[in-house]
């Protein structure tokens, strides 16, 4: 390993050749502020484009032994022997100030308003750098506010960070988002400034993940959920997904990955809902359905049937579900007709569960809490709605529970563990999993092996179908002449691969486990900021295996209230009244977005 | 040329194809045809003679009459009496404004005497559509001597050691810069032509590309087969209609020719080029802009390294040299890079073209050696300032540039020395300034280009720039104060120290030259509220003299916000508050009874 030695505000460093002056100055435990610069590391999403110049240097000696003639910005300058930098001289300290300064010149002054506020990545430099006036006053941009089903755009807080046009073409491969117009009017927008929901945007949420700023957020329906709450007339049942679990806790302080699904219960019937029950149960319902669904087709395939659309392709995540219809409406049938969980929940609350408790459809509320935001755009598509009422009403972030809890005065590190509700609140570790990467395919293949074989598993965990690489496959030996070739990719780019690859008919697997964000759904574009620290992800997605290993019943067909569901309501998985409540079609969007 | 007894060249330039050269081109061919000469005269449309000022210009050859602003109908005249009788039509010389003479040759002229054509060497004599006549003045010489000496690395080390730097503005020495693309070992290599010239007032490249564009397409190859490229790019502004067409018809012929394609002369060598057009963004000059704009993406420079040697067109290794650069290769390998080096000064070596322009006599294109002083520049090749006024300033380096004062004007022009006096040498931009010229305005005009022109990704250079600009338009309109004064060096020094590409890093150039310069300036429009070259509008203060007004009236009449009022026959009053400046009542008075303060 070549290794680089330079020298920092004074101090000798040795650092690996290719390293960045901000690495370098990390290793001596220098803090050099930065703004555009965002990074997850080891979960594939990178923008580096030295643009905000906020962490810029000064190079004292550089390359040729002399003094650099400007300042270097140290996210992307290399490292070269015997440089000596100087990140706090009085040069450094002035144009770093001036250039906030500047930034904040053209940044509404709104920060007691703003749905960023105490998370803005802005607002913590200004605090950091003591800003204390803005000297440079002038014309502002003025942009006219954007709000989609998901995602509320609002370009006059716009830094040119980049990140959500990187997020949207590099790592999503969406193309939803990118830079127009030049000079002080450039600013992140559609093609022709189109409404996101004309455009190519997926409502993956993950450009609101990774925004520094209060320019994209999600849209707010916790005023919307109050009223509910306290409508007299409305019974309203909230579910919870998985994910929202291991990371719900940050909000309060809690250390990254801690497993708060008791407090988590408890806050809910706090806050008022009639019926707190778990998505993981629908979670549990989907691989029955879906499991069954790929052990019919491959078993057509098997048998030679050319015309069955192998691999099977997952269909919880939203955001993919938008993003093959835009783009592959070709390729729809490949995935699987099974609703998300969230979906599943919904058409039997609604149905099954509002028969039970002898109320009506329209005086069910029906309220989820997402750590998604493309969720909320799913919750108002119309194929989920009956009568035009829909099976989720609306759907919430995990950020924005953290805030009911807030307005709520709930104490929420104090509170005492409570249980979900029955019946839909029972569920099994392999629903817990669905939160992140590799997980609904860990689960459909824990009940598609005892299924097919009609043995008991020999061993419950499936190591190769986790981990944190964008893409990954393995081959699960079920029983002799069956090995299921398996893939599982996170990052809507990878998804673009697999899908090409069965375009070209060169696809070797049988099925893909396709999720849109960063580890899956962990890193939801609901779930609490992490500012590009990829160690909470890491700590998320370690406590959704421990939250697995924590449960009694690990196994989805195991779990006795679905048992009873297809026993008492539904029959058995894929049946007729399954299809009418818990399967849905796909539509061709490629047009819609054309004729624009 | 043999059999043809004159040769009347006729610019085809556009500016003198915009007064009506072509029209000119086609009169001749219908006399000659007339008066039977077709067998003695040769019409040739060339590219650019550089002295724009006096175009449409027509040469005749053997006797090198320079003929200035002629229109259609001299024609006539000038075939009649020219080659017909052999009598100089008088009128049309040019006519020196020192000794009021008429000078029928241009070598005897002002304008060209102290001129060194290396770059420009085929412009305004050849027609440039036509190869034959490129290669009956060496053309394609050069890049059978490389191929036939078949050593990349000699033919760098000539590059090298000839002391040629970019001409673009960035003065980086381009045989070094083909020897760090030619190390890089890749699949596939590009040798890219920048001829994204975007200075405003600029257009050496655009003349070059119209008047000689083989030696683009010469140089190309050599450069190409120095690097190990076998692709080459031209990036154009698509507004550059006619060097486009040029550009198509000489790449055709050299294709035919079989100088493009495979086997060049008959050695292993390939080499094909193709355009590609830009849409006119200034920042699509930046190198990596530039591939970032051919490869289809947004138009904006990224951070360097990687360089373009290391990472350019397509990720592959990528050489770019701008037009002039490329227009001293050939030259420089047929003459040698002894004869090319003993041009010019110690650091700066050859020629520089420069486009002259502003209140200057002379205006046009010309082609200096450097180590030429501004004042050889302005007052003999310029021929001095319009109007017999004072020189006040000369800005060179376009919008990246700075402003020189009279201390400069015996200063040797080279890279180094206009860094060291605060301006730069830019593409060659040279915009001469006299003491009608408010500097605040100069700084305000060059800011307004930057601002527009930025691409928006910096923080420095899209906000920056653009509060510099708000900045100066607050004095120029009186309301400034002391504290922008420090706001403004403060924020130039930031915007030069932090911004990402060099249009950012030279954009307060113009503000921080005038500042150094004329601070007085910048004082009398913040303090005493005045512009002392009377060019601020807002700063200007109509007022009646109420001992010459006599009441007439007239003035109020013409008034379009009726400011002033007044009874007939007593003394009259301009409301400033109302008053716009439009100057309407100072034309209208006929007592003198209005001055401007």
């Amino acid at each position: 390993m070549d290794t680089i030695k330079l020298n920092i505000d004074n101090r000798e460093v040795e650092v690996e050749k290719g390293t960045t002056i901000l690495k370098a100055a990390q290793k001596l435990g220098i803090d050099i502020p930065t703004l555009c610069h965002f990074e997850l590391n080891g979960l594939n999403v990178h923008n580096k484009p030295g643009g905000c110049r906020i962490c810029v240097v000064e190079v004292v000696k550089d390359f040729n032994g002399r003094p650099r003639r400007n300042l270097a910005p140290a996210c992307v300058t290399e490292c070269v022997p015997d440089m000596v930098v100087r990140t706090n001289s009085i040069r450094v300290i002035n144009s770093r100030k001036t250039v906030l300064e500047l930034i904040l010149s053209d940044h509404p002054n709104d920060c007691l308003q703003c749905a960023k506020s105490g998370s803005c990545e802005l607002q913590n430099l200004a605090i950091r750098l003591g800003v204390r006036e803005i000297p440079y006053k002038g014309e502002q941009s003025s942009y006219s506010m954007e709000v989609s089903p998901s995602i509320v755009r609002d370009m006059n807080k716009c830094v040119m960070c980049r990140r959500c046009e990187t997020v949207c073409n590099e790592y999503q491969s969406v193309g939803a988002l990118s830079a127009i117009n030049r000079g002080f009017p450039a600013v992140v927008s559609t093609a022709f400034d189109q409404h996101l929901t004309e455009s190519s945007c997926v409502f993956c949420g993950q450009c609101v993940a990774v925004c520094p700023v209060g320019a994209l957020t999600e849209v707010d329906h916790t005023n919307r959920l109050i009223r509910d709450i306290a409508n007299p007339n409305k019974k309203v049942v909230v579910q919870v997904a998985p994910a929202v679990r291991v990371a719900l806790g940050e909000e309060f302080g809690m250390k990254p990955g801690s497993i708060v699904t008791g407090k988590l219960t408890a806050a809910l019937k706090q806050l008022g809902f009639d019926y707190v029950f778990d998505t993981d149960w629908s979670a549990d319902l989907t691989i029955m359905e879906e499991g069954t669904e790929l052990i019919g087709r491959l078993t057509k395939y098997l048998a030679g049937d050319k015309s069955v659309k192998i691999p099977l392709m997952t269909s919880c995540c939203p955001a993919w579900v938008n993003f093959f219809e835009k783009q592959f409406p070709q390729l729809r049938e490949y995935p699987s007709s099974a609703k998300s969980p969230q979906e599943m929940f919904g058409a039997i609350v609604k149905s099954y569960f509002a028969d039970k408790i002898n109320t009506k459809r329209e005086d069910m509320i029906c309220v989820s809490v997402m750590p998604c935001l493309a969720k909320k755009f799913e919750c108002e598509r119309d194929e989920f709605k009956t009568n035009g009422n829909p099976e989720v009403d609306y759907s919430i972030s995990t950020r924005e529970l953290a805030r009911l809890i807030k307005i709520s005065n709930i104490d929420f590190n104090n509170l005492e563990d409570v249980a979900f509700d029955s019946p839909l609140g029972e569920s099994t570790g392999a629903a817990v999993i669905f939160g992140a990467t590799g997980g609904v395919m860990e689960a459909a293949v824990r009940t598609a092996y005892e299924v097919i074989t009609g043995k008991t598993l020999p061993k419950i965990d499936f190591t190769e179908l986790r981990g944190l690489e964008g893409v990954r496959e393995a081959t699960v030996h079920v029983q002799d002449g069956l090995d299921l070739k398996l893939a599982v990719v996170y990052g809507l780019s990878n998804a673009r691969k697999m899908l090409e690859q069965i375009e070209r008919g060169e696809s070797p697997y049988h099925a893909i486990e396709v999720m849109a964000c960063p580890g899956g759904c962990i890193d939801g574009g609901g779930q609490p900021y992490h500012h590009g620290d990829a160690d909470i992800v890491k700590a998320r997605w370690e406590a959704i295996y421990q939250a697995d290993k924590n449960m009694p019943i690990r196994k989805s067909h195991e779990n006795p209230s679905i048992q009873a569901i297809y026993k008492e309501f539904l029959g058995e998985p894929c049946s007729h009244k399954s299809h009418e409540l818990l399967h849905t079609t796909y539509f061709d969007r490629k047009k819609s977005i054309e004729n624009e | 040329m043999a059999n043809y007894k004159y040769h009347i060249l006729i610019c085809g330039g556009t500016g003198c194809h915009a007064s009506q050269s072509a029209q000119i081109k086609i009169n001749f061919e219908q006399l000659i045809v007339e008066k039977n000469l077709v067998d003695d005269v040769q019409i040739v449309e060339t590219g650019c003679f550089g002295f724009c000022e006096k175009g449409p210009i027509v040469k005749m050859l053997p006797d090198n009459t320079f003929y200035t602003q002629v229109k259609p109908e001299d024609c006539k005249e000038i075939i009649e009496e020219h080659i017909i009788k052999g009598r100089k039509v008088e009128r049309l010389l040019y006519l020196d404004p020192k000794s009021q003479e008429h000078k029928a040759d241009s070598k005897h002229m002002g304008f060209y005497k102290k001129q060194l054509r290396i770059a420009l060497r085929n412009c305004g004599f050849i027609n440039p559509e036509n190869i034959d006549e490129y290669i009956a003045r060496d053309g394609y010489k050069a890049l059978a001597t490389v191929l036939e000496q078949n050593d990349p690395q000699a033919t760098i080390d000539i590059i090298k050691k000839s002391g040629l730097r970019g001409r673009g503005g960035g003065g980086f020495p381009t045989g070094l810069k083909w020897e760090i693309c030619s190390k890089n070992n890749a699949d596939q290599k590009y040798m890219i032509c920048n001829a994204d010239e975007g200075d405003p007032g600029a257009f050496m490249d655009r003349s070059i590309l119209e008047g000689d564009p083989h030696t683009i397409i010469e140089a190309m190859a050599i450069g190409g087969f120095c690097i190990g490229a076998t692709k080459g790019l031209i990036y154009i502004r698509a507004e550059y209609p006619l060097a486009i067409h040029r550009l198509r018809v000489a790449l055709d012929q050299a294709r035919e020719y079989g100088l493009l394609g495979k086997n060049l002369f008959g050695t292993d060598f390939d080499f094909e080029i193709e355009l590609r057009y830009g849409a006119g963004a200034f920042v699509c000059g930046e190198e990596t802009a530039l591939i970032h704009s051919m490869e289809g993406l947004r138009g904006e420079p990224t951070f360097k390294p990687p360089f373009p040697a290391q990472e350019g067109y397509l990720k592959k290794p990528s050489n770019v040299n701008n037009v002039e650069t490329f227009a001293n290769i050939p030259v420089i390998i047929n003459k040698g890079w002894e004869w090319f080096s003993s041009i010019g000064t110690e650091k700066s070596k050859g020629t520089k073209v420069f486009a002259l322009a502003g209140q200057i006599n002379n205006v046009g294109l010309i082609e200096v050696p450097m180590g030429i002083t501004l004042r050889e520049v302005i007052y003999e090749i310029g021929g001095g300032i319009k109007g017999g006024k004072k020189f006040k300033a000369v800005q060179t380096g376009g919008p990246s540039g700075g402003c020189l004062t009279e201390k400069f004007l015996d200063t040797p022009i080279d890279y180094d020395n206009l860094i060291a006096a605060g301006s730069m040498m830019g593409s060659g931009g040279m915009i001469v300034m006299d003491e009608t010229s408010c500097m605040v305005s100069v700084a305000k005009f060059y800011l307004e280009f930057t601002v527009e022109e930025s691409c928006g990704k910096c923080s420095p250079c899209r906000i920056g720039n653009k509060r510099l600009h708000e900045i100066l338009e607050r004095i120029t309109q009186g309301k400034g104060t002391m504290e922008d004064l420090d706001s403004l060096r403060n924020l130039a020094q930031v915007i030069k120290d932090t911004a990402l590409c060099g249009l950012g890093q030279t954009s307060p150039n113009p503000v921080l030259s005038t500042i150094d310069n004329f601070w007085d300036e910048y004082v009398a429009h913040v303090v005493d509220h005045k512009c002392p070259a009377g060019q601020c509008k807002a700063l200007k203060k109509y007022i009646i003299d109420p001992e010459k007004c006599i009441g007439c009236t007239a003035c109020a009449r013409v008034c379009p916000t009726n400011a002033i009022t007044g009874t007939v026959k007593m003394p009259h009053e301009i409301n400033q508050e109302l008053c716009i400046k439009c100057g309407s009542c100072y034309e209208k008075c006929k007592f003198n009874a209005i001055s401007i303060k």
